[in-house]
């Protein structure tokens, strides 16, 4: 029963495919599948532009959307209907082919990354044997769609824009890669199923998540920092901040086009995320190993550690102001770069070092005192001049 | 260490949104359309004809003197003078407004008019729930749309309405004591008339 539960979905498309003719059922499996991570993926969206509008209400003390049915939950829909029946504005100027396929491009390229999410036990789409190095390759196509964005549009704010993303998600794109090599290190595949079928081990009630090692809790600190900055959210968000660049790249978008930017945004917060969960968080598998939890799904621990990690992320939007692109580029390379790279040799120590307390001591220090060490020395050059006032009192 | 101020940060907003959940007090928003700040006394936003009672277009103070007319800067005010006259609240005949329109879509709520307008006809109004769907006609307010009675004007602008009220009164008395004046001046004029107008005659006479 417990088995039925856990792979009810994987079941019902085993007999719906069944039921078409051989040689098409690759092609009907590949649709289904597609079709379910769209339409899943696409309401999980719709969700979280309601949960980020009430969460970041409620840190303001304000109430957020309440007026669209019960509680404002169908705000979503008000939205899309909105965006939908707006006015769809081209620049006159614009190169019209790639200031429409930017959209188009940055959905699709974020879509993409999900082909290798292992969403429960036994549901990913394809099992690829090199899945993280495929998901970091199309990730860096959402880089290409927002730089046709600014390109074509024609407008100073979008190109300023998409100077500041494309600058910003290069820098941030280097640290991702490089936190998530410990645990390509560690599991010895790039095979995201491989990945996490080593997590889901448990020593007594405990998983063996990548994140509760030293080198995994820092790799994945590092990996949500740049992920945060990948998705160009705040307090990274410089490439769309309002009050210097308008909308930044999408600035000459209007109505549904501009509805698929946020899409394509959201979407692809969420394939990091399910990433970061797929690498450190242990994917699918429970949190405890309690046989009284055995019942509950695999899939519903992914979407569980998913919502969490969206909370975070609407959390530190209403918590942190915008970085200057200084202070930004500062921190990605003074900062994150040396910490991911001493962080591959801890991982490579706790490796070849036998399991007890010392490895413990000898690791997380070598991940806490450099920390320390470089914040100390970020906050040191930091300069604080008193400004000298020449024409004035 | 990198981060400190970033988690007292959050731990901040947690409170604020925890916070929320838990005392009212917090939450400050006013839930608009069903709930309402008092109004304030010294607010303003359009211009509205004041009516003493009865028949909105016989009590119409508004004279059509159109001197707010021409003193409105964004040009908001269109006035059409009567060609008749008609008797206003006091029984006086009097030019009126055949048409009197506003366009607040235009107007700036600078007060001007009524600060101009020798007959304290044209005051400012507080309704501000004027969102309407029709940009062009909806927003251009004719004489009966701009038409509201002496009480509501008592309502919203109590202090102001009431220093107008009695300085009305206290023209209309001062008239009225002209005009007994001037009546008893007359008829001591006519009674003298009369007295003398046996003697008249005589003046006619030639010597």
């Amino acid at each position: 029963m417990t088995q039925a539960i856990d792979q009810i979905f994987v079941l019902t498309k085993h007999w719906l495919v069944g039921l078409v003719p051989v040689g098409a059922q690759p092609l009907c499996s590949a649709i289904l599948s597609v079709a379910a991570i769209i339409i899943v993926f696409a309401t999980l969206f719709a969700i979280t532009t309601w949960l980020e509008r009430k969460g970041l209400g409620r840190m303001q003390n304000r109430y957020g959307p309440n007026r669209v049915g019960p509680f404002g939950l169908l705000q979503p829909i008000a939205d899309g209907v909105k965006s939908l029946t707006k006015e769809d504005i081209v620049p006159i100027t614009a190169d019209h082919a790639v200031h429409f396929l930017a959209p188009v491009l940055l959905v699709a390229a974020s879509l993409m990354g999900y082909a290798v999410l292992p969403i429960g036990r036994n549901m990913v789409l394809v099992n690829l044997n090199a899945g993280v190095l495929y998901f970091f390759a199309v990730g860096s196509l959402m880089e290409l769609a927002v730089f046709m964005a600014g390109w074509s549009s024609r407008s100073k704010y979008s190109l300023l824009g998409a100077m500041r993303a494309i600058a910003q998600m290069i820098s941030y794109e280097v640290p991702l890669v490089l936190a998530s090599i410990v645990v390509i290190m560690q599991a010895g595949s790039l095979s995201t199923v491989s990945i996490v079928n080593m997590q889901a081990t448990y020593s007594g009630i405990w998983p063996h998540w990548f994140v509760f090692t030293p080198w995994g809790f820092a790799g994945f600190v590092l990996f949500m920092v740049a992920a945060t900055a990948e998705s160009n959210r705040s307090p990274f968000d410089l490439p769309e901040g309002e009050s210097e660049i308008i909308a930044g790249y999408y600035t000459e978008y209007s109505g549904f086009k501009f509805a698929l930017f946020f899409l394509g945004e959201y979407i692809g917060m969420f394939a990091t995320s399910g990433m970061a969960i797929t690498l450190f968080l242990g994917g699918w598998s429970a949190p405890f190993s309690f046989s009284f939890l055995t019942w509950i799904p695999s899939y519903f621990w992914f979407f569980a550690k998913l919502l969490a990690l969206i909370m975070v992320f609407i959390w530190i939007r209403g918590t942190l102001p915008r970085l200057r692109m200084d202070q930004l580029m500062n921190l990605a390379w003074e900062f994150i770069l040396p910490m991911t790279l001493l962080n591959l040799l801890t991982a490579g120590i706790w490796h070849f070092m036998p399991a007890g307390s010392l490895r413990w001591l000898v690791c997380g220090s070598m991940v806490v005192v450099p920390c320390i060490l470089l914040s100390s020395r970020m906050k040191h050059k930091k300069k604080l001049q008193v400004r000298i006032y020449h024409y004035s009192e | 260490m990198i981060g400190e101020g970033i988690l007292k940060g959050m731990a901040e907003t947690a409170r604020n949104f925890f916070g929320s959940y838990v005392s009212k007090d917090r939450l400050v928003t006013l839930q608009y359309p069903e709930q309402r700040d008092p109004q304030i006394e010294a607010a303003r936003s359009f211009p509205f004809l004041v009516c003493d009672g009865g028949d909105w277009q016989q009590a119409m103070r508004c004279v059509a003197c159109q001197i707010c007319e021409k003193e409105c800067p964004p040009k908001c005010i269109f006035i059409e003078k009567s060609k008749d006259k008609k008797p206003d609240a006091n029984g006086k005949l009097q030019f009126y407004p055949a048409v009197f329109n506003i366009d607040i879509s235009v107007c700036m709520s600078c007060q001007i008019c009524a600060e101009v307008c020798p007959f304290d006809a044209i005051k400012m109004d507080v309704d501000h729930d004027l969102s309407s769907d029709d940009r062009f006609g909806g927003l251009l307010l004719n004489k009966q749309r701009l038409a509201k009675s002496n009480e509501y004007y008592n309502s919203i602008h109590p202090t102001e309405a009431a220093a107008v009220d009695a300085r009305l009164a206290g023209e209309r008395a001062r008239q009225e004591a002209k005009a007994k004046a001037a009546a008893e001046a007359k008829s001591a004029a006519e009674a003298k008339l009369a007295a003398a107008t046996p003697v008249q005659p005589a003046i006619g006479e030639p010597r």
